[in-house]
């Protein structure tokens, strides 16, 4: 099975030297946004080129991570004094950009509108500026379609896509398919049939009375005039979401999948990769983030632990307190905490193991990000982060 | 009796819960509808989004549409917008054929899809209903994220500037009447001490008034980790590293992961601190704690562990 292939992809550098678009996927808070920067940050280090991240949240700390000061909808490239900040030499470019849900939209009807009239009528009508933002799935299918303009412009050697936080990961997969059966739905050519047959088709009537009756007619027929406009664009907008659908599955395409060890993001992580699979997707890595070190599942470490508050008050506090310049009852009192408190950690770090291997199976390459103790600021902390994704 | 802005989440009849996706919103929903129950409300607890993790919180196998009785007075349910709209037809718009409505349906869908509200206002209009008829003593929402609630509960405002007229026009009026009564329907927004939970809590409660004319009652700050140390204390716990060999010397090598864990969790809750910290300069709601449980519990066991840090907050 995916095991096979194991030889040829044993790191992400090796996935991010051999893929031109990476998707990041998996539910929200469990810093997809970050992990994508720090593969970029790895690759445009490491492999080089020119590399680009489209990231989705208006992060302002991912933005003075980065250097700049505020990543927009265009494209900015990450100065290199960033990076002179870290103590390293790109070996390329990196740059990051923003996706703008409404931006993206106005620029699609530009692309596919067939004349003036129709493309000023549309960015003109109030009803599409309600549905610019929530329209079917818009979101995710604007994050494709913005990779696929990017990745066509022949740009970048390199694009990393942190994807949006949809109700369900999976949505991303079916943005293109939704965006072609809306374009080819009964609805849609319903409502923009002309009037009369609409009133007198039999066929529709029953539903023409409800929605009628739900809705009020006027409502009804303002959203009708803005889908007339809109099946004017049918054959540009059908045509580029089977382009874009085409990416999905395209050779040069991989999947990451991001997730905390945490019981719910896991299980969704799972279910994600499983899925990836299914549709004959390419899952190239699962990234655990916020690890706690395997080392505090060890024996030895709850031995240290219980052994450590037998241990706290006597001749080891006095030695410490010495070497720290401290009072042996301060001492005490720490060391008593810490030992009893280790449990604490190494339930949680045990619960982690689990879920960590069971995410193992489901990928030829698991990498384990461990939990920092700060946030990420700069270049050098994406690097830090970036260091553990190679075994 | 009306509640007044401090008064307990739980005197409402509406609260929906939201929060940055990942922070937990569905435990705090279990555990706000468990205390709830327990204190002798007849509670509904409804799950937005369908995705099961409701059901999970309380290890029952699925929910659906028809609501499920789980403990004594506790009721648990999950939104279906088709659902909705056939009981909407039935009870509204006295529809005559419910038997066709399938692929009815699943037209209205597409058109739920592209005209804004419409969705919304079926799910939101169906806990309005049980609240306005009182088939509950308090209805609990695991609400849809903080990119979402927006629409959904700004959805009877939205539709009532848009639809001059028809039947939906006319359901706005008591939907908002339950909406914006601060004494019936609260928010509460869920967090985690983590710089973007907060930064989108912030933002949300910039908006959430403003745009769909219900306001904020409270924050509750999940998995927060509890302060152990006093500053000197602290200040020996940050310099310990130093006297590793010694400690190694006395307990084993295993010490080292015991002062990394202490290290870890303490830095971490240090930098959480800070984020609380943000929210309590930038926002004047209560604030409930809920703290890291370190347990590996998962489902009911946890949402009554958390019941309990909810209730003494509340207290």
């Amino acid at each position: 099975m995916a095991r096979r292939r194991l030889q040829l992809q044993t790191d992400l550098d090796a996935l991010l030297a051999s893929k031109e678009m990476v998707l990041v996927c998996g539910s929200g808070g469990v810093g997809k946004t970050t992990v994508a920067a720090a593969m970029a940050v790895a690759a445009v280090t490491q492999i080089g080129g020119r590399v680009l991240v489209l990231t989705v949240d208006p992060a302002r700390r991912l933005a003075d991570a980065l250097g700049v000061g505020h990543i927009g909808n265009e494209a900015t490239r990450v100065p290199d004094s960033a990076f002179a900040a870290a103590g390293v030499q790109p070996r390329g470019e990196l740059w990051a950009a923003m996706l703008d849900t409404k931006a993206g939209w106005d620029d699609l009807i530009r692309l596919h509108a067939p004349d003036e009239q129709v493309r000023e009528a549309v960015l003109a009508n109030s009803t599409y500026h309600n549905l610019a933002s929530r329209f079917v799935q818009s979101h995710d299918y604007l994050a494709m379609e913005r990779l696929h303009e990017l990745h066509s412009s022949g740009e970048y050697d390199l694009i990393i896509v942190d994807t949006p936080p949809s109700r369900n990961a999976l949505d991303i997969l079916d943005a293109p398919r939704q965006m072609k059966e809306f374009f080819r739905s009964w609805l849609l050519r319903w409502l923009t049939a002309p009037y009369r047959s609409r009133f007198f088709s039999m066929a529709s009537k029953p539903f023409y009375q409800i929605a009628d009756r739900i809705l009020g007619s006027r409502f009804l027929e303002d959203i009708a005039e803005f889908f007339m406009l809109f099946q004017a664009m049918e054959k540009g907008f059908v045509e580029h979401a089977n382009e874009v659908e085409a990416l999905l599955a395209d050779p040069r395409t991989t999947f990451v999948v991001v997730s905390t060890l945490e019981a719910a993001p896991s299980y969704e992580a799972a279910y994600l990769a499983r899925e990836l699979v299914r549709r004959e997707h390419h899952l190239g890595a699962i990234i655990a983030n916020r690890v706690l070190p395997a080392s505090m599942t060890a024996k030895a470490s709850a031995t240290s632990a219980r052994k450590l508050v037998k241990a706290a008050r006597g001749d080891l506090a006095e030695q410490i307190a010495e070497q720290l310049d401290t009072q042996p009852e301060i001492v005490g009192d720490v060391l008593t905490e810490i030992g009893t408190r280790f449990h604490d950690v190494a339930v949680v770090a045990t619960r982690e193991a689990e879920r960590r291997a069971e995410l193992s199976e489901l990928c030829q390459l698991l990498v384990a990000a461990p939990v920092l103790d700060r946030d990420v600021n700069d270049i050098a902390d994406l690097l830090e982060l970036a260091a553990h994704f190679t075994p | 009796m009306p509640a007044g802005p401090g008064a307990s989440i739980l005197d409402r009849r509406l609260v929906f819960v939201t929060g940055k996706g990942g922070v937990g919103k569905t435990s705090i929903a279990g555990a706000l509808a468990h205390i709830a129950a327990r204190s002798g409300k007849r509670t509904l607890v409804c799950e937005m989004d369908a995705k099961g993790a409701l059901a999970d919180a309380f290890d029952v196998g699925t929910l659906g549409f028809e609501p499920r009785q789980l403990e004594p007075n506790l009721f648990a349910m999950t939104m279906d917008t088709e659902d909705a709209l056939r009981e909407y037809l039935r009870l509204f718009a006295k529809v005559p054929f419910i038997g066709r409505i399938g692929p009815l349906a699943r037209t209205f869908d597409f058109l739920a899809d592209a005209a804004p509200g419409v969705r919304e206002i079926l799910v939101v209009g169906k806990l309005c209903y049980e609240v306005r008829e009182r088939h509950y003593d308090i209805v609990i929402v695991d609400a849809e994220a903080t990119g979402h609630i927006i629409s959904q509960i700004g959805a009877p405002k939205v539709i009532r500037e848009m639809a001059q007229m028809g039947l939906v026009r006319e359901q706005t009026d008591w939907m908002i009447e339950v909406l914006h009564d601060p004494s019936i329907t609260g928010v509460a927004v869920v967090t985690t001490p983590e710089e973007m939970p907060v930064t989108e809590t912030l933002a949300l409660l910039d908006r959430l008034e403003p745009e769909t004319g219900v306001a904020p009652s409270v924050l509750v700050a999940n998995r927060v980790l509890p302060n152990l140390f006093t500053t000197r204390q602290r200040d020996v716990v940050e310099r310990l590293a130093e006297a590793a060999p010694l400690i190694v010397d006395e307990v084993g090598r295993g010490a080292a992961a015991v002062l990394d864990a202490a290290r870890i969790t303490d830095a971490r809750r240090g930098v959480g601190a800070g984020h609380l910290d943000r929210l309590r300069a930038e926002s004047d709601l209560p604030i409930l704690i809920v703290p890291e449980l370190f347990t590996r519990a998962t489902g009911r066991r946890v949402v009554a562990l958390i019941g309990e840090a909810l209730a003494e907050e509340l207290d």
